[in-house]
């Protein structure tokens, strides 16, 4: 669904941000890209939604070139911005303004997440607190039924019982033809809707691979300090260690311990990266 | 002791599900809830739910009618016994035992707490 070749981009001449990127995504797929502070999340998330371009290489959505910016493509994108600003009408109005750009828009869907999240429909938008905006953009955005949603930390703001809506929203989501990418700090919000990992780091993936192979490959466990079990990568807990163990087949398999991984792959990401070569 | 933390979210919802046969809450040609409501109700991917059905499914636990849904398979009841008595001794067993020996039970004082209680 979504091929991003060789993609090259600086802001700043001497900085460049993307080397020759590499990223192919498919439908029916969650993907979560982490990255650390200024990796470059954001903008690829912009790259691929067509708002910029690339120097060198090409983003591709649905078999065409995301630059050329066609309406047939741009009507199966949605991106949901970390920051946004919305116009001083209500929910109502703002989609029967821009619901027509999307072909398969679903008012009906909309009414039902809206009322999940408790969003006053009848207020203006600029009216609302900012998580109340979120959660009215995240409703727009599943109700758009494009193709690829581009999502920049999306519970950002969100309160405490409107993160877990937010879960149980992205999985009633009928989600086998489209392609959802979340960009995230916040792992433990997530991290059960994802079903793949993808990691960016100097200008580059560094790391994609699917939940379950992640589970098959790598075993997440607590060693105590007398341990002889070798780990690809550890760090000090309390009472021993919270280490990324390569996973037998025999051995049973553990829960995905996300930080932990996201910190292995960026200081030991060739180690961690061999496991999963067979 | 190295132990491993916690178990993936499919396994939690399959050992679910074997709960529920093992207490005879669901029987032979139940139908089960759907992969959609089960991840809905765990809040994760429904690829990640479509897992435990998958297992289960291989352990001839449950059966898919397509189209239909999912339903629990004729000799549920054994195959599930089995399949957690297995993962038992395999899994919760060796921390047991190691626990056992660190705080010095015997298996007989063990025994005795046991029909007492």
């Amino acid at each position: 669904m979504v091929t991003v070749e060789k993609l090259t981009f600086a802001f700043q001449k001497n900085e460049p941000l993307f080397t020759g990127l590499d990223m192919r995504l498919e439908a029916g797929n969650t993907y979560g890209l982490f990255g650390l502070n200024g990796a470059g999340k954001t903008t690829l998330l912009n790259q691929l939604s067509g708002m910029l371009f690339p120097h060198k290489g090409s983003c591709t959505v649905l078999g065409e070139n995301v630059k050329k910016r066609l309406p047939k493509t741009m009507s199966e994108i949605y991106i949901l911005p970390e920051q946004f600003d919305l116009p001083k009408i209500d929910a109502e109005i703002y989609a029967e303004l821009h619901a027509p750009f999307y072909p398969r828009f679903d008012h009906t869907y909309l009414s039902e997440i809206l009322n999940e999240f408790q969003v006053d429909r009848q207020k203006n938008l600029t009216e609302l607190s900012y998580g109340q905006r979120k959660k009215f953009l995240i409703a727009f955005a599943l109700s758009t039924n494009s193709k690829l949603v581009l999502m920049d930390e999306p519970t950002n703001g969100l309160d405490i019982p409107s993160k877990s809506q937010f879960r149980k929203i992205m999985a009633a989501s009928d989600q086998s033809n489209r392609c959802f990418l979340i960009s995230t700090h916040q792992v433990r919000d997530l991290d059960s809707i994802i079903d793949h990992v993808i990691v960016l780091n100097n200008g580059k993936i560094i790391f994609q691979q699917s939940v379950m192979d992640i589970s098959t490959t790598l075993s997440f466990e607590k060693l105590s300090d007398d341990s002889d079990k070798i780990a690809l990568y550890s760090e000090d807990v309390f009472g021993g260690k919270a280490a990324i163990i390569s996973k037998n087949k025999s051995s049973k398999e553990t829960q995905i311990d996300l930080e932990l991984l996201f910190n292995g792959i960026i200081q030991k990401q060739e180690l961690i990266n061999n496991q999963f070569k067979s | 002791m190295d132990f491993t933390d916690k178990e993936p979210i499919y396994k939690q919802i399959s050992d679910y599900f074997c709960q529920q046969i093992l207490e005879k809450k669901w029987a032979p040609d139940d139908r089960v809830p759907s992969v959609r409501e089960i991840a809905v109700q765990m809040e994760v991917n429904p690829n990640t739910a479509m897992r435990a059905f998958q297992l289960l499914q291989d352990e001839d636990i449950l059966v898919n009618k397509r189209g239909i849904g999912h339903f629990i398979a004729e000799g549920a009841y054994q195959k599930t016994l089995d399949l957690q008595r297995r993962e038992f001794i395999e899994n919760d067993l060796p921390y047991f035992f190691q626990k056992m020996n660190l705080l010095g039970f015997s298996c007989n004082e063990l025994e005795k707490i046991y029909k007492e209680s």
